[in-house]
């Protein structure tokens, strides 16, 4: 029961780290209807740029919160302007063609990211820092959950509560939800929606660099390589839950999150990256629209 | 100077063309109705009008603005509405956030707040069914939050595609006088497409009717409805 328990913990950290990876996913696909495969890549810029500005700031002399704080919040613009330039240069112009043709862009740009960063940074592991602090109080239950397990899991229920509250009541949020649901209308109200989809991005970047400094930080390491991974693993987990619903990303990756955890745990880790796209295959027999996918019936 | 005036304007689809040199004018206060049958351009016209479609010449001119080049929102924040074809209703949007949606460019909220009350008293319904999303209303109840929707960014020229198609005959009358209503009291100017001709026409100050992306008749309501060719195409009688 003891193992059970832990296994669940572990999987509910990696659960909320693909969620904040699924949710720029499933709000970009939302809007534009558009799987941007290059989003797993920002997540991976905002690691770099993590490990690159922590390293500077540590280097200054500067104390641990002072440079976790400041590495993050690097990030989280770096990202976001990679966010917001990619879809300036790669979708935008192809925005009334084909579905498809955005969808190679798509692939195109994540190709070009890993590249650069592997050429700009290095081929190898490098290792990340663990700016995250030990919590002393955690200390009764060690053996359940670590600190940084639990750093990310309040980071991510606090970062889930901050984008319900823009998504439900600020003007841009409405504008977002209303041009999900029609685009057309939603500009016949007055959205401008080449801003909306800008700050769609936006938000999606910001999102994926904090999951990038996180996870980093609870493995230890970075590589340009770890864009790919995670982002196919997000990709599912948002498809799992129905792709363009916000509640649909978090569900679906808590659930990857926990099979893959019980997976390693009970059967074996061999297969660890197999059991999500075993699910995926799953829930694509079975409900091809994901578990909280929009399936409504509409009143004509 | 005419509120809304459209000079020579064409749009295509692709190669095809889908407007032919039309010209329109819509004085203030008036209500305008464009009739014609499937087919014959009225959607494309109204798409044209509000920036969706680029059209490829001509002008649209708001207050003597060109705002043929202009973008969906700038258009709408010149006081310029559209009730669309199909209604459109924002389905997973409750009826009172779809009305704040058509409220979107204001920022007067007393004002806003007065409008409510005025779009629940022209229709009670949605008062009852404002916490309900959208997409589970009736067809009749999505056609008043439609117009409210509209109405909530107080247009000056509100566009109206086939408001009544597809809604049961007592109600289409229900919606004629509430568009009757709206021009009277709320002075606004009203651009009516519709294939119900005979409605559109006994409401209307003047008329014009489209045939293959072409103006084929410019006329007053009356002259048009006298109109034996017009009788017999679009009034079935």
């Amino acid at each position: 029961m003891d193992y059970f328990i832990k296994l669940l913990l572990s999987g509910t950290a990696k659960g909320s780290i693909y969620a904040l990876i699924a949710l720029g996913y499933t709000m970009v696909y939302g809007i534009v209807k558009l799987i941007n495969f290059a989003h797993g890549e920002v997540y991976m810029i905002g690691g770099f740029t993590a490990l690159i500005v922590g390293g500077f700031l540590s280097t200054l002399g500067m104390s641990i919160p002072v440079v976790l704080l400041f590495s993050i919040l690097a990030s989280i613009i770096y990202s976001s302007a990679f966010g917001f330039t990619i879809e300036r240069l790669a979708y935008r112009p192809l925005r009334n063609k084909s579905r498809l043709s955005a969808l190679i862009s798509a692939i195109g740009i994540s190709m070009i990211l890993q590249n650069f960063i592997m050429l700009a940074q290095t081929e190898k592991y490098l290792p990340f820092p663990s700016y995250l602090p030990d919590l002393p109080f955690l200390q009764p239950v060690r053996e359940y959950i670590n600190s940084t397990q639990f750093i990310i899991l309040i980071t991510t229920s606090f970062i889930m509560i901050i984008l319900t509250i823009i998504i439900k009541f600020t003007r841009i949020g409405k504008a977002m939800r209303a041009t999900s649901q029609d685009k057309q209308m939603a500009q016949l109200v007055g959205v401008n929606i080449n801003q909306v989809i800008s700050v769609t991005f936006v938000i999606g970047s910001s999102l994926a660099a904090i999951g990038g400094v996180l996870i980093c930080s609870y493995m230890g390491q970075i590589n340009y390589y770890i864009g790919f991974v995670a982002g196919i693993k997000a990709f599912v987990a948002a498809v799992l839950g129905g792709i363009g619903s916000i509640p649909g990303a978090v569900l679906g990756s808590f659930i990857l999150g926990w099979t893959e955890s019980l997976g390693t745990g009970f059967i074996s880790s061999d297969y660890e990256d197999a059991y999500a796209f075993i699910i995926l295959i799953l829930i694509l027999i079975l409900k091809p629209d994901g578990i909280l996918g929009k399936n409504q019936k509409q009143k004509v | 100077m005419a509120l809304m005036e459209l000079k020579n304007v064409c749009t295509f689809y692709g190669n095809i063309q889908a407007l032919r040199n039309i010209s329109l004018t819509v004085e203030e206060g008036e209500i305008v109705t464009l009739i014609g049958a499937n087919g014959a351009g009225k959607t494309t016209t109204l798409m044209s009008i509000c920036g969706i479609t680029t059209i490829r010449s001509g002008e649209i001119l708001l207050d003597g603005v060109d705002i043929s080049k202009k973008n969906p929102h700038q258009i709408v924040s010149m006081g310029l509405s559209q009730v669309p074809e199909g209604r459109r209703i924002f389905p997973q949007l409750t009826v009172l956030e779809n009305l704040d949606m058509g409220a979107f460019l204001r920022k007067d909220t007393d004002l806003i707040k007065k409008d409510f009350e005025e779009v629940f008293d022209i229709f009670p319904r949605l008062a009852e069914r404002r916490n309900q999303p959208g997409g589970t209303l009736s067809g009749g109840e999505q056609q008043m939050l439609a117009i409210s929707r509209a109405l909530m960014a107080r247009p000056r020229i509100l566009l109206m595609d086939e408001p009544s198609l597809g809604l049961a005959p007592l109600f289409v009358h229900n919606i004629f006088e509430v568009i009757k209503r709206i021009n009277i009291e709320r002075k606004t100017t009203i651009f009516l497409v519709e294939q119900n001709a005979n409605m559109a026409l006994k409401i209307a100050n003047k008329g014009y009717v489209l045939q293959n992306g072409v103006i084929k008749m410019a006329e007053t309501a009356e002259k048009l409805l006298a109109n034996e060719e017009v009788r017999k195409a679009y009034l079935g009688l």
